[in-house]
């Protein structure tokens, strides 16, 4: 048995080595980290900077980006109180219908909505970014090798270009951004937003805040996993306590 | 210790269909070697995460789209909306790789033990022809979240059948459904994910028929001799296997629960897209080996021809391995080569999951070879050529010369 777990183990740190390796040379710049709350095993998201992100998100992102995938209600699960997200949702025009007479008509968002997406379609939101297309960020945090430190990374990450470097017409230099030319402009600077909370609004705050609520916006279910994770492995490890109990008191009279 | 209900209603239902007394036979009396190291729990691990990725399979299918406008939002719609949905799809996704964790690790047990040897040369067919299928099935699975990798992989994978000279095109527009992967391929893959696990299932009860005929190999190699050799199944082995589940399962738990994604690729989580290619496409970690072989040659027909020789082979090494002794144990050069092959492996999963570009070509094509090397020549020669270590006379005088201790502990 000690030797199988040996073995077991010895196999199982090199293939996780080897996968590790081989994702990690993918991309190959080192991103910063945004030393994020939610990471680790009982790490949990930070309320007040995911609402503060939220904050980031509606008065700078949302211009370019959508989050169709996110529906109001579930930002109670960041601590919003349930008239809160009615405000939140109301604040935002929506075309339903047909009604009885058959026409469409305008009404203010209600908690079960998603985000609108600011563009119509994929073409309008490239006529308005210069060919580029912003994606939708619902995912983005999943949707990138260590989404969170790279969203922190690229939006903190702009920089004069280094001397001989080509920026073409409507690129950005970015440091973290693979190939470096984004065609996103800077989005965030000192005081981009007004915290309501009294947090200074520095880029570096206003970055690490709009990352914490884009993570929790990817995988909304973390801390429930992570809580059933623990009393699930706390269960299997008694349960298997008590099977080598047993096995050892079977196996006593074979020799 | 055959089967003699005393309860009258298993009573008549034995005597219309003596299902009870198979399964009798089958769970509780197997004779089962008395020496059975951990390494065979493996095999019921297997059966095990078949049921839950049956289990979990149906319950998606009961919220998945299978279109490619609506199958990526409904995976999505499972994440956020379905109860407990999120645990549904990473036991699923995170399942399958379990699956193959304990599927090639049951396999190297094989090699290790010699249990393909006669006579059990169709119980390791009928394995493999699992084996098989668990890829098929895996490959089309990944498919259906219709995410970049999903799409690109399916075009990658499906592609190479245009490698078959004259009809290969042809081939691949009828795999397709179409001209390019798209919606008919998106449902013939979900209906052949959903189908093909019960066939699965089928060769399986096969799979055990056929290990049941012969007897379990064990450690030793050795055939059973008398009843000395050999404990009923139940209880020795069900709680030996209960306890392994067990450490499996927490095994299992740490990623699903801690790191869900770590097996999977972050580009799943973009839609597909038939415009834009991602800028490495990489298989799943199980088919990496078979991705380096399949990338050691220039040549797509030689790659292909290579990718399946490489399975093929394992189908004749029964009749490769001309050694008579089953066990590594008593066979000092072949337990060498077992591990450098096992290395092999690990090196060509690696290489699969690198660019084909610089030093990676031809470390993938040396890996390539050496796989070849070993099935092809070092097998029959070792076979040949090595002097075993003297066998034990049987399995019961191995495990007595094993335990002093218990010996003299031990009571009747
Ligand atoms: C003026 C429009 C605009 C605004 C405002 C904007 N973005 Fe972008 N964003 C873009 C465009 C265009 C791209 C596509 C860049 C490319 O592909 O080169 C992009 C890309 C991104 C990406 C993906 C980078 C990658 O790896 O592909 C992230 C993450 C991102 N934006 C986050 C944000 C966040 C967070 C905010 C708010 C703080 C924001 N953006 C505000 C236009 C914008
Ligand atoms: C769905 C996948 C599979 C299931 C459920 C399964 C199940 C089992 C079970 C329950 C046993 C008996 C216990 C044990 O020996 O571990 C067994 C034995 C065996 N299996 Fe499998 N198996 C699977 C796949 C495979 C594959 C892919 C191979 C090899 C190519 C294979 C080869 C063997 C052999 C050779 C034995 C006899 C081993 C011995 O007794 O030493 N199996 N299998």
């Amino acid at each position: 048995m000690l030797k199988l777990i040996t073995s077991l183990s010895i196999a199982a740190l090199v293939s996780l080595t080897v996968l590790g390796s081989a994702q990690a040379s993918e991309g190959a710049i080192e991103l910063k980290s945004g030393n994020f709350k939610h990471g680790g095993l009982f790490g949990t998201y930070d309320r007040a900077a995911a609402q503060r992100g939220l904050q980031v998100y509606r008065e700078v992102c949302a211009g370019c980006h959508g989050l169709k995938r996110v529906a109001f209600r579930t930002l109670m699960d960041l601590g919003f109180s349930e008239d809160e997200v009615k405000a939140i949702a109301a604040s935002y025009e929506f075309t339903d219908g047909p009604d009885k007479d058959g026409e469409m008509f305008q009404r203010p968002g209600k908690p079960f909505d998603k985000f609108p997406s600011p563009f119509a379609n994929e073409n309008a939101a490239r006529a308005s970014n210069g060919g580029a297309l912003p994606p939708d960020l619902s995912l983005i945090a999943k949707a990138r090798h260590d989404g969170d430190d790279y969203i922190y990374s690229v939006l903190t990450g702009f920089e004069d270009a280094p001397a001989g470097f080509e920026v073409p017409e409507g690129k950005h230099y970015n440091a973290y951004f693979p190939g470096h030319n984004i065609a996103m402009p800077p989005p965030l600077s000192d005081d981009s937003v007004e915290y309501s909370d009294g947090t200074k609004a520095t880029l570096d705050q206003e970055a690490h805040d709009v990352s914490v609520f884009l993570t929790w916006a990817a995988e909304p279910k973390m801390e429930q996993r992570k809580q059933t994770g623990l009393k699930v492995i706390l269960f299997l490890l008694v349960l298997a306590g008590i099977f080598y109990a047993v096995k050892r008191k079977v196996w006593s009279d074979i020799h | 210790m055959s089967f003699e209900p005393k309860n009258s209603a298993v009573k008549w239902v034995e005597h219309r269909l003596p299902i009870i007394g198979m399964l009798h036979h089958a769970l509780y009396e197997y004779p089962t070697p008395k020496n059975l190291s951990y390494w065979w729990t493996f095999g019921s691990l297997a059966g095990v995460m078949l049921v839950v990725q049956i289990v979990t399979g149906v319950v998606l299918a009961m919220h998945y789209t299978p279109h490619v406008s609506m199958a990526f939002d409904s995976v999505e719609h499972i994440m956020r909306d379905v109860n407990y949905g999120w645990l549904l799809r990473y036991m699923h996704a995170n399942g399958a790789s379990m699956f193959f964790i304990v599927v090639y690790l049951h396999i190297f047990r094989g090699l290790y033990y010699g249990s393909y040897k006669a006579p059990r040369e169709l119980l390791w067919w009928l394995g493999l022809v699992i084996f098989l299928l668990m890829m098929a099935t895996a490959f089309m699975g990944y498919v259906l979240p219709w995410g970049q990798m999903s799409f690109w992989g399916a075009t990658v994978i499906t592609n190479l059948f245009s490698a078959i000279p004259v009809v290969g095109e042809h081939i691949v527009t009828w795999l397709w459904g179409g001209f390019s992967v798209g919606n008919p391929t998106l449902n013939r893959f979900f209906s052949l994910h959903y189908l093909l696990p019960f066939i699965i299932a089928g060769v399986v009860i096969l799979h055990i028929w056929s290990l049941h005929t012969n007897g379990s190999n064990n450690p030793t190699g050795l055939d059973v001799k008398d009843k000395q050799d050999t404990i009923p199944f139940h209880p020795y082995y069900t709680v030996k296997d209960l306890f392994g589940l067990a450490i499996f399962l927490i095994f299992f738990s740490v990623f699903l629960f801690y790191a869900p994604n770590y097996l999977g690729h972050p580009d799943n989580y973009t839609p597909a897209n038939p415009l834009v290619t991602p800028a490495h496409i990489v298989p799943e970690w199980y088919f990496l080996p078979f991705y380096a072989i399949l990338r050691a040659v220039p040549d797509k027909l030689g790659g292909v021809t290579l990718m399946f020789g490489a399975i093929a082979v394992l189908f004749a090494l029964p009749w490769l391995d001309k050694s008579r002794i089953r066990s590594a144990r008593f066979r000092p050069v072949y337990k060498m080569i077992f591990w450098i092959f096992v290395l092999d492996c690990v090196a060509l999963t690696y290489l699969g999951s690198k660019p084909p570009e610089g030093m990676y070509i031809y470390y993938g094509r040396i890996a390539t070879a050496y796989y070849f090397i070993h099935m092809l020549i070092l097998l029959p020669l070792v076979g040949l050529l090595e002097t075993p270590k003297p066998l034990p006379a049987s399995i019961s005088e191995d495990v007595l010369s094993k335990k002093p201790v218990a010996q003299e502990a031990g009571n009747a």
